[in-house]
C-alpha cells in the first residue's frame, strides 16, 4: 500500500548507481583474453547459464575498429567471469543478513509444502485434549502452542498452513510484473521518442495512487479469484518495474559496447535483448526479490480487507489477524498476533535478502 | 524559477487527467445494472429508468467521462450512493481532514529521528552502529502497516496500557487532545516510514560527504558542524524531500488497513468502504482526491529541492 511503492524513490535512483559499475567489471575483466577466447567455445561453454555469461563477443564481422572488441561487455574471458559469480556467490553466503533471510523463507516454503510436518492439527480442526474436551480461546499453553481461536482451532496449524496462499500468488504476481516491466522498460529506455513519452505519463499516474487503492477497485470490479489477484498484483507493480528497468537501460545505452554494436548495423531487437538484457540481469533479479517482498505486503494486506477469495475458514495469515484483532482488546491477542507475526517474518526475511543481492551485484 | 514551475504543473495535470481516466474506466467498466442496484429488486422499472436518467448511466462514454471532469473541477460529485441524500464531499471533506491530522502528526514524529539516524549512519558508515539503522529500518519499513499496528496496539494499547488501543476520539475533544488518540497509529507509520526515510537520508549524506564540495569545505579549515550544515545537509537533504513528498501523497489514503484497525474514519477507510459497498461517485471522489494531494505533494517537494539546488532547476526543466 502506501509503502507499496513507498521506496521507488530509493530503488529509482539505485540501478543508475550499480548497472555501469556492473559493466564496468565485464569491461576491465579482461580484454585480452577475448582474443583467445574464441565465441564458439565461449559459447558452448555449459556453465554459461547466466544471461550475463551466455552472450560472450557475439558472432559478428570484423570490428569497426581496433578497439570495439577491447570494449565488448561479453569480452571478459570465461574464467573471468566465473572468478566474479564465485566471489559473488562466497559474498553472499558469508552475509548474515542474507543467510537468515533464506533459513526464514526456507522455512515458510517447507510449512507452505508440507505443513504436517509441522503440526498434528489440521487449519479447521478442533483441537482435542486426551480426555476428548476442547480449549478454545485458550492462551498458548503446552497442547497447543500459539494458543487456540474462537472456534477452538490450533493457532499455531492456522500460521503453519497460512503460508500457502501467500506463497502461490506472491512470487507468481511479481515474476509476471516483472517480465512485463522488463519489456516495457528496455523499449522505453532504449528506444525512447513518443512511445516513451506516452507511456512515462501513464506510470506517472499509476504510480500517483497508493497500489491498495487501485488494487481495491480492481477487485470489486473484476471479482476476487486467485487469478484476478495475482494479475492485479502483477500489472500494478508494472509500472515500477517498467521505471526502474528503464532507468538502468538508459544508463547502458550510452555505454560504448552499444554504439559499437550500433556501428556494426546490428539491429535494435538484437542490441535490446542480446547487448543490454544481459547486462541488467543482477537489476532485474533484485527487482524481482523486491517486487516479491511487496507482493506478500499486498496478498497479505488484500486478505486482511477482505478480499481474497478462498472458502472462508481455510488458513490465511490476513485474513485471521482481520477476524481476530478485536479481540485484542478482550486482552485474546493470540489468534491475531501470532500471524501478524508470520507476515512480518517472512516479508523482512524476502527483503533482506533483496538487500544482500543488491548490495552483492554493487560490490 | 516560474518556467520550471509551470512546465512542471503542466505535467502534473496531464498525468491527473489519465489518472482521472482511469479511474472512470473502473468504474464504468463495472458489471451489473448500477440504478437496479440502487432501487432495488423490487423497485418498479419506471424507477430504475428514472433513476438511470438523472445519473447520466445512459450517456455515451464521453459525455460520461466529461460529467465527471466537470466533477472534479466543480467538486461537485453528487450524492452518496450508500448514504443518500448527504453529498460525497461532505463525506470526503471529514475524512480529509482526519487522515492529514494523523499524517501531519506521523510526520513530526517520523521526520526528525530518520533524519538524525540516517545522518548518524552516513557519517559511521560501515560500523556496527550504520548497519543496525540500515538494518533495523530494512526490516520495520518492510511490514504491512495494519500488521504493526496491530502488533503496537497489543503491545502498548493493551498490555502496557500507555495510550487508547482505539482511535475512537470523543466528541468534544480538543484538536490536542486528540494526539492521545492518534498516537499508536502514527506509531505504526513512524515505523514504516523511518526505514525509508532513514535510508535515503543516509545514501543522499553520504554522496554529499564524498564530494569535492565538502573536501574544499574542510579544507578552507571550517569547522565539522558548519560543513554538516552549511555544506552536506543543504545538498544530502534533496532525496529526503523528494521522498518525503511522495510518501505524503501515499499516507492519505494508502493507510487502509491500519485506519480500519485503529478504527479511525480517515480517508483509506471511506475509500475502502465506497469500493466495497459500492458507491461509485464517493470511490470516484476518494480515489481523486487522493490522487490530487499526492500530486500536490510532489510538486511542493520538486519546488523545495529546485529551490534548494539550482542544477535540479535545471534538470527538471528539460526532462
Amino acid at each position: 500500500m502506501s509503502s507499496a511503492t513507498g521506496d521507488e524513490t530509493t530503488r529509482r535512483t539505485s540501478p543508475e548507481s550499480d548497472a555501469p559499475t556492473d559493466g564496468d567489471v565485464t569491461d576491465s575483466a579482461g580484454s585480452f583474453d577475448a582474443a583467445s577466447t574464441t565465441p564458439r567455445s565461449a559459447a558452448a561453454d555449459p556453465d554459461a547459464l547466466t544471461p550475463a555469461g551466455a552472450d560472450p563477443s557475439p558472432v559478428h564481422p570484423a570490428p569497426i575498429d581496433g578497439t570495439a572488441d577491447d570494449i565488448e561487455p561479453g569480452a571478459a574471458s570465461v574464467d573471468e567471469r566465473k572468478q566474479i559469480r564465485r566471489e559473488r556467490r562466497k559474498l553472499l553466503l558469508t552475509s548474515p543478513a542474507f543467510v537468515i533471510g533464506c533459513v526464514i523463507v526456507g522455512f515458510w516454503i517447507l510449512s507452505a509444502l508440507v505443513p504436517g510436518w509441522f503440526t498434528q492439527w489440521g487449519p479447521t480442526e478442533v483441537v482435542r485434549l486426551a480426555d476428548g474436551s476442547t480449549i478454545p480461546r485458550t492462551g498458548p499453553n503446552a497442547d497447543a502452542w500459539f494458543g487456540t481461536d474462537a472456534i477452538g482451532n490450533d493457532v499455531f496449524a492456522r500460521v503453519i498452513y497460512g503460508a500457502r496462499p501467500v506463497l502461490i500468488l506472491a512470487p507468481v504476481a511479481a515474476l509476471l510484473s516483472v517480465i512485463a516491466g522488463t519489456l516495457l522498460g528496455l523499449v522505453m529506455g532504449y528506444l525512447r521518442g513518443w512511445v516513451d513519452e506516452v507511456l512515462s505519463r501513464i506510470i506517472e499516474a499509476f504510480l500517483s495512487i497508493p497500489v491498495i487503492l487501485l488494487a481495491l477497485m480492481v477487485l470489486v470490479i473484476f471479482g476476487r479469484s486467485r487469478l484476478v489477484i495475482i494479475f492485479t498484483i502483477a500489472v500494478l507493480f508494472t509500472p515500477v518495474v517498467t521505471r526502474t528497468v528503464r532507468s538502468a537501460v538508459m544508463t547502458e545505452a550510452q555505454l560504448d559496447y552499444v554504439t559499437s554494436a550500433k556501428l556494426r548495423g546490428e539491429n535494435s531487437l538484437y542490441i535490446m535483448t542480446r547487448e543490454i538484457l544481459p547486462n541488467i540481469t543482477s537489476v532485474i533479479v533484485v527487482e524481482f526479490t523486491v517486487r516479491v517482498g511487496y507482493a506478500i505486503f499486498t496478498v497479505a494486506t488484500l486478505a486482511f480487507l477482505g478480499l481474497t477469495a478462498d472458502d472462508a475458514t481455510s488458513a490465511d495469515w490476513g485474513r485471521d489477524v482481520a477476524n481476530n484483532y478485536s479481540l485484542i482488546q478482550a486482552d485474546q491477542w493470540w489468534p491475531s498476533v501470532f500471524p501478524a507475526l508470520a507476515i512480518a517474518s517472512l516479508v523482512i526475511a524476502v527483503n533482506l535478502i533483496a538487500d544482500s543481492l543488491d548490495r552483492v551485484s554493487k560490490a | 524559477m516560474l518556467r520550471f514551475t509551470l512546465r512542471r504543473l503542466a505535467l502534473s495535470l496531464v498525468t491527473l487527467l489519465i489518472l482521472i481516466f482511469v479511474v472512470f474506466m473502473m468504474t464504468w467498466l463495472t458489471p451489473g445494472d448500477t440504478a437496479r442496484r440502487l432501487a432495488g429488486p423490487f423497485a418498479p422499472q419506471e424507477r430504475v429508468d428514472a433513476l438511470n436518467e438523472q445519473l447520466g448511466l445512459q450517456d455515451p462514454f464521453f459525455v460520461q467521462f466529461w460529467n465527471l471532469l466537470v466533477s472534479v473541477v466543480t467538486l461537485d460529485f453528487g450524492e452518496s450512493f450508500s448514504s443518500p441524500g448527504v453529498l460525497v464531499v461532505d463525506l470526503v471533506q471529514p475524512a480529509l481532514w482526519n487522515s492529514g491530522k494523523l499524517v501531519l502528526l506521523a510526520l513530526v514524529l517520523t521526520l526528525p529521528i530518520s533524519i538524525i539516524a540516517g545522518v548518524i549512519a552516513a557519517r559511521k558508515k560501515d560500523t556496527v552502529v550504520d548497519r543496525s539503522i540500515v538494518t533495523f529500518g530494512l526490516a520495520s519499513a518492510s511490514i504491512p502497516e495494519f500488521v504493526s499496528g496491530v502488533i503496537l496496539q497489543y503491545v502498548i494499547g493493551v498490555r502496557l496500557g500507555w495510550l487508547p488501543a482505539i482511535s475512537d476520539v470523543p466528541e468534544g475533544t480538543s484538536l490536542f487532545g486528540e494526539i492521545e488518540y492518534l498516537l499508536l497509529p502514527a506509531l505504526a507509520i513512524v515505523a514504516v516510514y523511518f526505514g525509508y526515510i532513514a535510508r535515503i537520508t543516509r545514501a543522499g549524506t553520504i554522496s554529499a560527504l564524498d564530494s569535492d564540495y565538502t573536501r574544499t569545505a574542510y579544507m578552507k579549515g571550517l569547522s565539522t558542524t558548519r560543513v554538516m550544515r552549511r555544506h552536506v545537509l543543504r545538498n544530502s537533504l534533496q532525496p529526503t524531500v523528494a521522498v518525503t513528498g511522495t510518501q505524503i501523497g501515499y499516507l492519505f489514503g494508502g493507510l487502509v488497513g491500519l485506519e480500519i484497525v485503529f478504527n479511525y474514519p480517515g480517508l483509506g477507510r471511506l475509500i475502502f468502504r465506497a469500493a466495497t459497498t459500492p458507491d461509485f461517485p464517493l470511490l470516484q471522489a476518494g480515489v481523486i482526491t487522493v490522487a490530487v494531494i499526492f500530486m500536490l505533494c510532489t510538486l511542493g517537494a520538486d519546488l523545495i529541492i529546485a529551490w534548494m539546488n539550482p542544477r535540479a532547476r535545471m534538470n527538471l526543466g528539460n526532462e
